[in-house]
């Protein structure tokens, strides 16, 4: 079966610099796959080489069966693909439910209408309030995003992935800079993520990798070192070394 | 706050969005001898909601504005002028046309830009506009201006009289119908999305949001409404000038709309509003210092009132509140 | 055959004095906004502002030309700074919309003073006897003044480049262009680099409106009229570079030269057009490192 998201060679330099080498990488259908690796290692550049934000200096980037290494980021989330970011990238002033209505709306196709009011479409509405519903942010929908704690606003930046009814997520450090009060929130949420979408996550918490992923890929210096199930890394002595540091295990 | 924008935003129109027009109407029937500086007022509040939809709303920084106004009143000019074209509909027709296409064409250019690139080319459209009407002399009228633009009555009975009458009910009716549409289009999924590119441009790429054709459009309707702004000056002035060009009428403008604040639709009602009565006043007895008034208030807001009179004026409404 | 080349040298030439004006006046300008990404559409009131005190200074004083024209670069960058510090340093981390109204602001005062002071009338610049006349340079003639003008804004091309490349100074702006944050962080005190370079930039720009008084005609509407060619020279070249505006100043002067020379009835048509065309090729100028 073909995987849902998947990269082949993968290469990406900015003049003598090399963050990417040969990254070869499949997401299967339905995965929990985690993306670990030191500071620096090149996990989000990766990350913004599979949404189209970053063109790759070589390689292949394909979705299914579909190489969309070309294509551009609108495009491939028409194609099913969502993501986060790893620094919250909201609409600050806006409401809750107008950010994530903004992606629900384009992917119904609404959003470039230019006549009808936009609070009359009470199907998108109820689609938005459901979904925000589901991440427990029903009552925050019309407040600012701005005025929310951090930990909401990170769950509003899944929230708006989660409109666009993506094939393939990708979370950037879903839990990061979130105070561990309110990163309970974050973990239950990732938890009940729909079995269907293939989820990528990238992350520093361990505790939140081998919590979440089923799989584990590790990423040094712009290279995979090694990819395998929770036990398989743990026991690697290259990832000792490199990542978890001797003490650890 | 109350934001105009987004999916709970209410559409329908309050009580207090009559006030303008109620003001206006009033103004026909008790100031009769300053409806032609109604008129101008009228159409520069037309032309600066066409520079709020993409400057407010779009969040796109443009020098180059005028080039759209310019252009739909020396499109009128000339087909009344020098083509014997004097039906005015049709005038504004052409000259929406007109503006509408010069506005897709720039906007292809320039939105695929940003920063100061961006700035610099809608200055150099602008300038190289105000110096092909410079230099068209047979066509523009060079230095000197167009004129003898002439105006057949309107739907055939209501001739522009030379009290500004006419005049004034026409802008009326014409700003009625820009204020309505740029309202619609606020009001509608598609101005959500550009408070989105305004607000956030990476996220909505992140969406699947085809963030350079939204930005085309918008900037091409609001070439369309800047145009038509530019005829009816033209239509009630019977004349155009240079003046209507380059980028002295763009920063006057700016200036007009960051009076009464940005992004709030009806800042671009209050601006210039103010500053042409303001103007009308001051500037004949002291044009100088009236120049540097302006400065001083334009430096003066960027500094402390960043919301112009609007903005002022709900910081007013929020103390007031907090206090009862 | 004859009368074609000698009009050629003679486009060439004056050509040449006016792109080194405009570099002189717009290098601050590119420095500036490299340096602190600040939009500063009011530089060309400094230009302006070293014109009105040098025409004034000599008129009214009958200063020494080479005074005066030192006059124009002190005061003005004197001047500069105390808008620095007290006003512009406020809107660095404003958005850009601000910085751009603000400086239409500023603008618009310069212009309204310059009228109620000065009056609407061009400045007649009085040229010192010894910059009079011709000046024999290769078996031809050359107004003096143009070659005098060439010769000292070499000069100070030459001082400022080597100041950036080999001084301390120069070390810190070029870091400070590069990676603000990276150079805050090594210890450099950018608050006051930003304000001696904003300084030096402004003085620039006046002396070089002094300078070109007689190519450039000191009027009230001067920041607004030449806006344009200033922010052209800097977009095309690109920010934060000194080749680059230096390279853009000349193409400007000499086609700007050429078509009012050869084509007046079309002006400044071309020049617009290239522009145009050269920043939808190279968005970040033809030798610019970011926008």
């Amino acid at each position: 079966m073909s995987p849902a998201l998947e990269t082949r060679n993968l290469c990406k330099s900015f003049g003598a610099l090399v963050v990417a080498q040969n990254i070869s990488f499949r997401l299967e259908v339905g995965a929990r796959h985690a993306l670990i690796g030191p500071n620096g290692a090149g996990k989000t550049t990766f990350v913004n080489m599979l949404t189209g934000l970053l063109a790759p200096t070589s390689g292949q980037v394909l979705l299914g069966d579909e190489d969309i290494t070309h294509l551009a980021q609108e495009a491939r989330v028409k194609r099913g693909i969502g993501r986060t970011f790893q620094i919250n990238t909201l609409f600050r002033d806006m409401s809750v439910l107008d950010n994530v209505a903004l992606g629900v709306a384009e992917r119904q196709g609404v959003a470039g209408r230019l006549w009808l009011a936009a609070s009359g479409h009470r199907q998108l509405r109820k689609e938005t309030l459901a979904l925000l519903d589901t991440l427990g942010l029903a009552d925050d929908a019309g407040k600012r995003v701005v005025d929310l704690p951090y930990g909401k606003q990170r769950l509003v930046e899944i929230a708006i992935a989660l409109g666009l009814r993506p094939r393939v997520l990708l979370l950037d450090e879903p839990a990061a800079g979130v105070p561990s009060l309110e990163s309970g929130m974050i973990l239950r949420v990732l938890d009940r993520l729909p079995e269907e979408i293939a989820i990528l996550i990238i992350e520093h918490d361990m505790d939140v990798v081998f919590r979440f992923a089923r799989r584990i890929t590790v990423l040094v210096d712009g290279q995979v070192l090694c990819e395998g199930s929770h036990a398989e890394i743990t026991s690697d002595p290259r990832v000792r070394r490199v990542y978890l540091g001797e003490q650890h295990g | 706050m109350t934001r105009s924008i987004g999916y709970d935003a209410d559409p329908r129109v309050r009580i207090i969005e009559w006030v303008p027009w109620v003001a206006a109407i009033a103004a026909f029937f008790l100031l009769p001898e300053y409806l032609s500086l109604g008129a101008r007022i009228l159409t520069y509040i037309l032309f600066a909601l066409s520079l709020d939809l993409i400057l407010g709303y779009a969040g796109i920084i443009t020098l180059g504005h005028s080039a759209f106004f310019g252009i739909g009143a020396y499109v009128a000019g000339i087909l009344s002028a020098k083509l014997g074209v004097t039906e005015p509909l049709l005038l504004l027709f052409a000259a929406a046309c007109a503006a509408g296409m010069l506005g897709m064409a720039t906007g292809a250019v320039i939105l695929r830009t940003r920063g100061l690139t961006q700035l610099m080319l809608t200055l150099a459209i602008a300038a190289l506009c105000l110096e092909i009407a410079h230099k068209a002399t047979p066509i523009t009228g060079g230095a000197d201006g167009l004129s003898g633009v002439t105006i057949a009555p309107i739907l055939g009975a209501f001739k522009f009289d030379m009290f500004g009458r006419t005049a004034y009910l026409w802008c009326l009716t014409l700003l009625f119908a820009g204020w309505w549409l740029t309202r619609k289009i606020i009001y509608s999924p598609f101005g959500a999305t550009l408070a989105g590119i305004r607000e956030n441009r990476v996220r909505m790429h992140a969406i699947g949001v085809p963030v350079y054709r939204r930005l085309l459009t918008a900037y091409a309707i609001s070439a369309m409404i800047a145009g038509v702004a530019g005829a009816l000056l033209a239509e009630t002035n019977q004349f155009v000038g240079l003046n209507v060009l380059g980028f002295e009428p763009s920063g006057e403008l700016m200036v007009m709309l960051i009076l009464g604040g940005v992004g709030r639709l009806y800042g671009a009602f209050v601006g210039p509003l103010v500053y042409l009565i303001a103007q009308d006043f001051l500037a004949k007895q002291f044009p100088e210092y009236w120049y540097f008034g302006i400065g001083l208030m334009l430096v003066l807001v960027v500094l402390f009132a960043r919301g112009g009179i609007l903005g002022l004026v709900d910081g007013l409404v929020a103390r007031w509140g907090k206090q009862r | 055959m004859e009368a074609f080349l000698s009009s050629l040298v003679s486009v060439a030439f004056h050509g040449i004095a006016y792109g080194m004006i405009l570099y002189v006046i717009s290098v601050g300008l590119s420095v500036t906004m490299g340096l602190m990404g600040f939009v500063n559409l009011a530089h060309g009131a400094f230009a302006m502002a070293g014109g009105y005190i040098l025409t004034s200074v000599i008129s009214r004083f009958g200063l020494p030309f080479p005074l005066a024209l030192a006059l124009a670069f002190i005061v003005v960058a004197a001047a500069s700074m105390l808008l620095e510090r007290w006003l512009y340093s406020r809107l660095y981390d404003a958005g850009e919309l601000e910085q751009v109204l603000f400086t239409i602001g500023l603008i618009f005062m310069a212009v309204a003073a310059a009228q109620v002071i000065f009056g609407m009338l061009q400045r007649p610049v009085l040229l010192p006897d010894y910059l009079k006349g011709q000046v024999p340079l290769f078996g031809r003639d050359f107004p003096a003044y143009r070659v005098f003008l060439i010769c000292v804004s070499s000069a100070m091309i030459a001082a400022l480049w080597f100041g950036v490349e080999r001084t301390l100074w120069g070390a810190m702006v070029r870091a400070a262009v590069d990676n603000r944050a990276m150079a805050q962080s090594i210890g450099i005190n950018t608050r006051r680099l930003f304000t001696l370079t904003f300084a030096l930039g402004s003085g620039l720009a006046g002396l070089g409106g002094a300078l070109g008084a007689e190519i450039i005609a000191i009027e009230p509407s001067y920041p607004f009229a030449h806006l344009p060619y200033f922010l052209i020279v800097v977009s095309v070249g690109g920010l934060g570079s000194l080749r680059g505006p230096f390279a853009a100043a000349l193409l400007i002067g000499v086609s700007d030269t050429a078509c009012k020379y050869w084509l007046p009835q079309f002006g400044a048509f071309f020049i617009y057009v290239a522009t145009i065309v050269l920043l939808l090729w190279r968005p970040a100028g033809l030798f610019g490192k970011r926008l």
